[in-house]
């Protein structure tokens, strides 16, 4: 019995050590470039059959005036930097103006008034955050299919992107805005919004007022705040720094639909 | 025929009498199994990576900071000393967990705020993105292996014949005598070791055919995209962050598991399972040697 312990121990101790060697080489693991396309692969796969399995494209569950939570987080930007915002928020927005260009035949120039005359739809969702919380809110505001038909795409246009008026970070460059980008599947669908109300109220600045996408089928990043200018192009790797978004610029994944 | 497999004779007779090896594991048994193996220690890392972000769980449709949680794991200063005191709180108990949990040492010993520790994380330094890209990437590879390894399961045989407990092992005698052999610690010998123990097949089962797809189940709730095309997962998990919530716990079941199997590899004898498990090869010893 006792050489089958002291044996046993060795071979916990070999087990342990081996253990911490695999440890240790897990960051090299998780940062090797030669290991890129695994994540790569995983993100396509990602896409492709959610993708099938939305292509009906059904709504996602909506919740009733009882299920909204009593708190929404707001996150990211809860008041952009500058003088510029703080001028239209006092003005409660008169002066804001939205954008919608591109590559479209009717490039549009709108007024918060302007869009709130247009179709509305009202809608009580969950975000979820990638990290990994949820809240239940109720959205209106008009759908961005509305707004392409009425701009017209042209038929090279392939994504959307939204232009915030939040600088995350001061780049020389002016580089530093939140921006977001979908393509036609997702901004087409019904519940992909432009919201300008929440619970019932005017967008709460902390949420990104005047108008912020609601995309519901992606997690939150995926829904800029503050849009301010919504163009239609063939290609993301001109904006930015190319990947399709601020969050995409930085490691996170184009595709956020998990 | 494949059924000849796993009970077949003496396929390379060892030159000792009381000594006879057999085929154990088929290779599409031993692959699987490596690949779930690296698969599901990934996952955990990756996951735990995720879960420090929000180390929180919450039970119904929502759950944010500030909704009371089932679970938390928080980094906060000790009043009186101003040491920085990881917490743990579960359902209304709360632990000191300093050093694994809610605070941990990095290489020079100062202390870091974080849930759970670089040491267990995938990539160890806080990366939302690529823990996600990880966790993501090798939940794919898992539910392709597992979809080889049910097909192989059914296909072959190797689920009948070898995970189904045998008539005699059901009998209410036999299941207590297992039970009470686990209990000392006592692994089958000699012909009993042919095939896997009655515990370790409903366990087994239990893992493939519950824990493993609990688990998918329950992630696959998390994505927007899935419950916009498959609604009632809300249903079957409770919400949302209830399926958040499961999802961890079925985790821990799952590690769980490991260790316990671990354990019963090194007592029964790890050198003969490493083998079985590599090579197929298993050798088995006549009692009374």
């Amino acid at each position: 019995m006792s050489r089958l312990i002291s044996r046993r121990g060795l071979i916990a101790a070999g087990s342990a050590a081996a253990g911490s060697l695999l440890l240790s080489g897990c960051d090299q693991v998780s940062d090797a470039p030669g290991l890129r396309w695994v994540l790569d692969f995983g993100q396509l796969a990602s896409l492709r059959v959610q993708r099938l399995i939305l292509s009906g494209q059904p709504l996602v569950r909506e919740f009733t005036v009882d299920d909204i939570s009593p708190e929404f987080p707001p996150n990211g930007t809860e008041m952009p930097n500058g003088f510029g915002y703080f001028e239209l928020m006092i003005s409660q927005f008169a002066n804001w103006r939205l954008k919608v260009d591109g590559l479209v035949r009717h490039p549009l120039t709108l007024s918060l008034d302007e869009i709130k005359q247009m179709p509305a739809r009202t809608q009580i969702t969950q975000h979820n955050c990638d990290e990994g919380w949820t809240a239940i809110g109720q959205w209106t505001g008009v759908p961005l299919s509305h707004l392409l038909q009425a701009a017209e795409l042209t038929p090279d246009a392939r994504f959307i992107v939204f232009h915030c008026l939040d600088e995350m970070v001061r780049l020389p460059d002016r580089r530093g805005f939140y921006y977001e980008s979908l393509d036609l599947f997702d901004a087409s669908h019904p519940q992909t919004i432009l919201a300008y109300g929440m619970n019932g109220k005017a967008l709460p600045v902390a949420h990104g007022a005047p108008l912020r996408l609601r995309v519901e089928r992606h997690v939150g990043y995926k829904h800029a705040k503050y849009v301010t200018r919504i163009e239609a192009v063939d290609r993301l790797d001109r904006i930015g720094r190319g990947k399709g978004g601020f969050w995409e610029d930085r490691g996170y994944q184009w595709y956020a639909g998990l | 025929m494949a059924v000849s497999e796993q009970t077949s004779a003496p396929e390379a007779q060892d030159a000792s009498p009381n000594r006879e090896i057999i085929y154990r594991h088929t290779v599409v048994v031993r692959a699987t199994h490596w690949i779930n193996a690296l698969c599901l220690t990934l996952l955990l890392m990756s996951g735990l990576g995720i879960l420090n972000y929000h180390p929180a769980l919450y039970w119904g449709n929502y759950g944010y900071q500030g909704v009371p949680s089932f679970m938390s794991v928080v980094s906060m200063r000790d009043p009186e000393s101003g040491e920085p005191v990881g917490v743990t709180r579960i359902a209304g108990w709360s632990f000191v967990t300093t050093g694994v949990l809610g605070v941990s040492y990095d290489s020079e010993q100062r202390a870091v705020g974080r849930a759970f520790p670089s040491w267990l994380t995938l990539p160890s330094v806080p990366s939302l993105a690529l823990a996600r890209d990880w966790h993501f990437a090798m939940a794919w590879l898992l539910v392709a292996n597992g979809a080889i390894y049910l097909l192989f399961g059914v296909f072959n045989g190797h689920f009948r014949r070898d995970l189904t407990p045998a008539a005699d092992q059901l009998r209410p005698r036999h299941i207590l005598a297992d039970i009470w052999d686990h209990l000392r610690l006592r692994p089958p010998r000699g012909e009993a070791a042919r095939r896997y123990n009655v515990l370790q097949k409903f366990t087994y089962i239990a893992v493939v055919f519950v824990l493993l797809p609990v688990m998918l189940l329950s992630g696959l709730t998390m994505s927007p995209a899935v419950t916009a095309a498959v609604p009632v997962l809300f249903d079957l998990f409770g919400g949302r962050q209830s399926a958040r919530t499961i999802h961890f716990l079925v985790a821990n079941l799952l590690v769980l598991f490991v260790l316990v199997h671990i354990v019963e590899v090194f007592l029964s004898g790890v050198v003969n399972g490493m083998r079985s498990m590599i090579t197929g090869r298993y050798v088995i010893r006549k009692v009374g040697r």
